[in-house]
């Protein structure tokens, strides 16, 4: 492979050799159905009838009185299941079944991608697993619930970390163990060519209607679109669109309790490259290769890594990347909440804090188009929790 | 001729190939698990260079993996451990690594810091042949053997592509999926065994799931050169962890046997 997978140096296919023929089989099956306009309609179908797409492009007077500037909210929230996340499911589902794949498996760490898999295996009847870290079964209990509501078999990963990192690497256990009739449905853009290209074009869905929505509404473009990035699919699907225009992309990890304590998730601001799950880009390790433990307030940015993608666009410098701390996450979560009446999963408060913390950078005029990636229902618990402690 | 090479060319009988993760449970103790493994008749030494996340490896390896990091195992700790082990025996040496602590460290320094320690040659299970010109390059140069590991799912079309870019010997996974102890030897092992025949001169070695005398000899008959055995090897030194003495004894006795019936 030379040019194929890669962005710039990043990417590839770094994974065990019985997964190459499944890899090599799911990009020719991909790079069939990227053309087949029949495949297109399918999913442009289940995304307005199933979804509930296109999802609305919410003008916050309240939020943008209080820090003025025009705060847009691209109301991924509003997706059936809570969260972008069904944009890509539906997608590869679609496509593991034209492949004639007879099992999903999946990994989750918030458990949301859990979820928007659950809901496709049912929707098109396909059994599915999901693999998550045990201590994720714990902080996210409702998500578990669900899943087996909708008929996936939970499974509990107790291996390392027990968080998202291990639940990605019994996932590929299991697809190694049973490559011939499994489908591996990655939820983010990370993992080995071409995931981390299919996720970016099931999610690219996000910025072509928010692109439309703001020229109808506005007649013109944002300045700034903020979106969180863990593995970075939210982020990479709103991006995507806006890359070649003059608009400002923020993207925005999670700092945990502060880069300088060591316990984040802040892949891009502060790590090296390294190899992870069958991609190379930026990765939180040590100096010897091994790769870190990770924290964060939310579990879907509890990740080491991230999007292959996003490393090149951070080295060209078309992307800022930056962290907010716990707290501010907090804040953002209870600041919209009460001004909007819109409660955000603790991911997407990582945008919200962005802008709430670097209000000033933006004039009264200005667009900001914020990434609403999910909502906080499945968050409500923990943060009940947490405010008692604090 | 290499170590390897020499090793199967002089060989009268399929080689035993032996692994256990280096550092695993210590520095220490890992030197006298390669005593053992070594007095006990191994023929080619194969060392895991530890990993946080090895996602090739079955429970048993990834917990050993687990104590050699807990141990403070870094790769100057896995040269230190080669270079020990050179003092007192000529036994060809393979590293089994995941291509982040190579990547890390610099491929170049990687592979000359191991040339140099005695490392005969090096497989990376997450590196396919697509992935590795640059690596082969290297190895090239350092006169290290570049192993590849060939699966079941592995076309004609790749195995080719592999066999050329391979030295040493060829490590074919006998099963699908992870490292670990099974009860049989599949009838796909041995019909893997016969599809990369046509495409190679190269020494064939069989892994992954093998553990008894029983099996060693299904590879052998079948006309394997080699077998690799690992998480059997691994799950002795876990049941004896903090008794050395006993350690020793049944890695030993355990390697004699399958010798025996090779």
């Amino acid at each position: 492979m030379t040019t194929q997978g890669r962005y710039g140096k990043y990417g590839g296919q770094y994974v065990s050799e019985t997964l190459m023929s499944a890899l090599i089989e799911l990009e020719d099956a991909y790079s069939r159905v990227y053309k087949d306009p029949q495949f297109t309609r399918n999913l442009t179908d289940l995304y307005t009838e199933y979804a509930g797409r296109e999802t609305p492009l919410t003008f916050c007077p309240n939020a943008s009185r209080e820090l003025g500037c025009k705060i847009y909210l691209k109301r991924e929230d509003l997706v059936h299941g809570g969260s972008h996340k069904l944009n890509n499911t539906l997608g590869q589902a679609l496509l593991a079944k034209q492949m004639g794949k007879k099992r999903l498996i999946a990994e989750t760490g918030a458990g949301q991608h859990g979820v928007a898999t659950a809901i496709v295996g049912a929707a098109l009847g396909i059994p599915v697993e999901v693999y998550m870290g045990e201590v994720d079964t714990r902080r996210q209990a409702l998500n578990v619930f669900r899943m087996e509501l909708m008929g996936a078999k939970v499974i509990p990963v107790k291996s390392g970390t027990r968080t998202l990192k291990d639940a990605i690497n019994e996932a590929l256990r299991d697809w190694v163990a049973n490559v011939r009739n499994t489908y591996y449905l990655i939820g983010s853009v990370v993992g080995p060519h071409p995931y981390p290209l299919m996720v970016r074009d099931f999610q690219s869905v996000i910025g072509r209607e928010a692109k439309a929505q703001v020229m109808k509404k506005e007649g013109r473009l944002p300045d700034a679109v903020v979106a969180c990035v863990g593995g970075g699919s939210n982020a990479i699907g709103i991006f995507h669109p806006f890359l070649a225009d003059d608009v400002e992309l923020i993207g925005v990890e999670a700092g945990g309790e502060g880069i300088e304590t060591g316990k984040h998730s802040a892949t891009l601001c502060t790590g090296d490259t390294g190899v992870l799950h069958g991609t190379l880009s930026y990765l939180l390790q040590d100096e010897h290769g091994q790769v870190l433990p990770t924290h964060s307030i939310s579990a879907g940015l509890d990740y080491p890594g991230v999007g292959p993608e996003h490393a090149m666009l951070r080295d060209k410098h078309r992307v800022t990347y930056t962290a907010v701390n716990d707290p501010e996450v907090l804040d953002a979560f209870r600041f919209l909440s009460k001004t909007e009446g819109i409660i955000p999963a603790l991911e997407s408060a990582h945008a919200v804090a962005y802008v709430m913390q670097n209000a000033e950078r933006f004039d009264k005029d200005d667009i900001v188009i914020i990434n609403l990636s999910g909502r906080g229902d499945k968050d409500v618990a923990e943060v009940a929790g947490m405010i008692e402690k604090c | 001729m290499g170590r390897i090479e020499k090793a199967f060319a002089s060989a009268k009988k399929p080689a035993f190939i032996g692994f256990t993760v280096a550092g695993d449970p210590d520095k220490t103790t890992c030197i006298r698990i390669a005593r053992a493994l070594i007095a006990g008749g191994t023929d080619i030494l194969e060392l895991g260079v530890p990993f946080s996340d090895p996602v090739a490896d079955g429970q048993t390896i990834q917990k050993a993996d687990e104590r050699a990091l807990a141990a403070g195992t870094t790769p100057d700790t896995v040269f230190e451990i080669v270079t020990e082990i050179r003092k007192e025996s000529d036994v060809p040496i393979v590293f089994l690594t995941y291509y982040n602590i190579v990547y890390r460290r610099g491929i170049e320094r990687f592979y000359r810091e191991a040339k140099d320690a005695g490392v005969d040659g090096i497989l990376i299970a997450d590196l396919p042949v697509e992935e590795s010109e640059e690596v082969c390059e290297v190895a090239a140069l350092c006169g290290i053997d570049p192993v590849f590991l060939i699966t079941q799912t592995t076309s004609d079309e790749r195995i080719k592509k592999i066999a050329e870019k391979a030295r040493g010997f060829l490590y074919l996974v006998a099963v699908l999926g992870v490292t670990g102890v099974r009860d049989q030897v599949s009838d796909g092992a041995i019909d893997l065994l016969n599809r990369v025949r046509k495409h190679t001169g190269l020494p064939l070695a069989l892994g992954f799931g093998i553990s008894t005398p029983a099996h060693a000899r299904t590879c052998t008959r079948a006309g394997a050169e080699g077998v690799i055995v690992g998480s059997a090897i691994v799950e002795i030194v876990e049941k004896n962890l903090g008794k050395p003495v006993s350690m020793e004894r049944d890695l030993r006795t355990y390697v004699s046997q399958m010798k025996k019936d090779l």
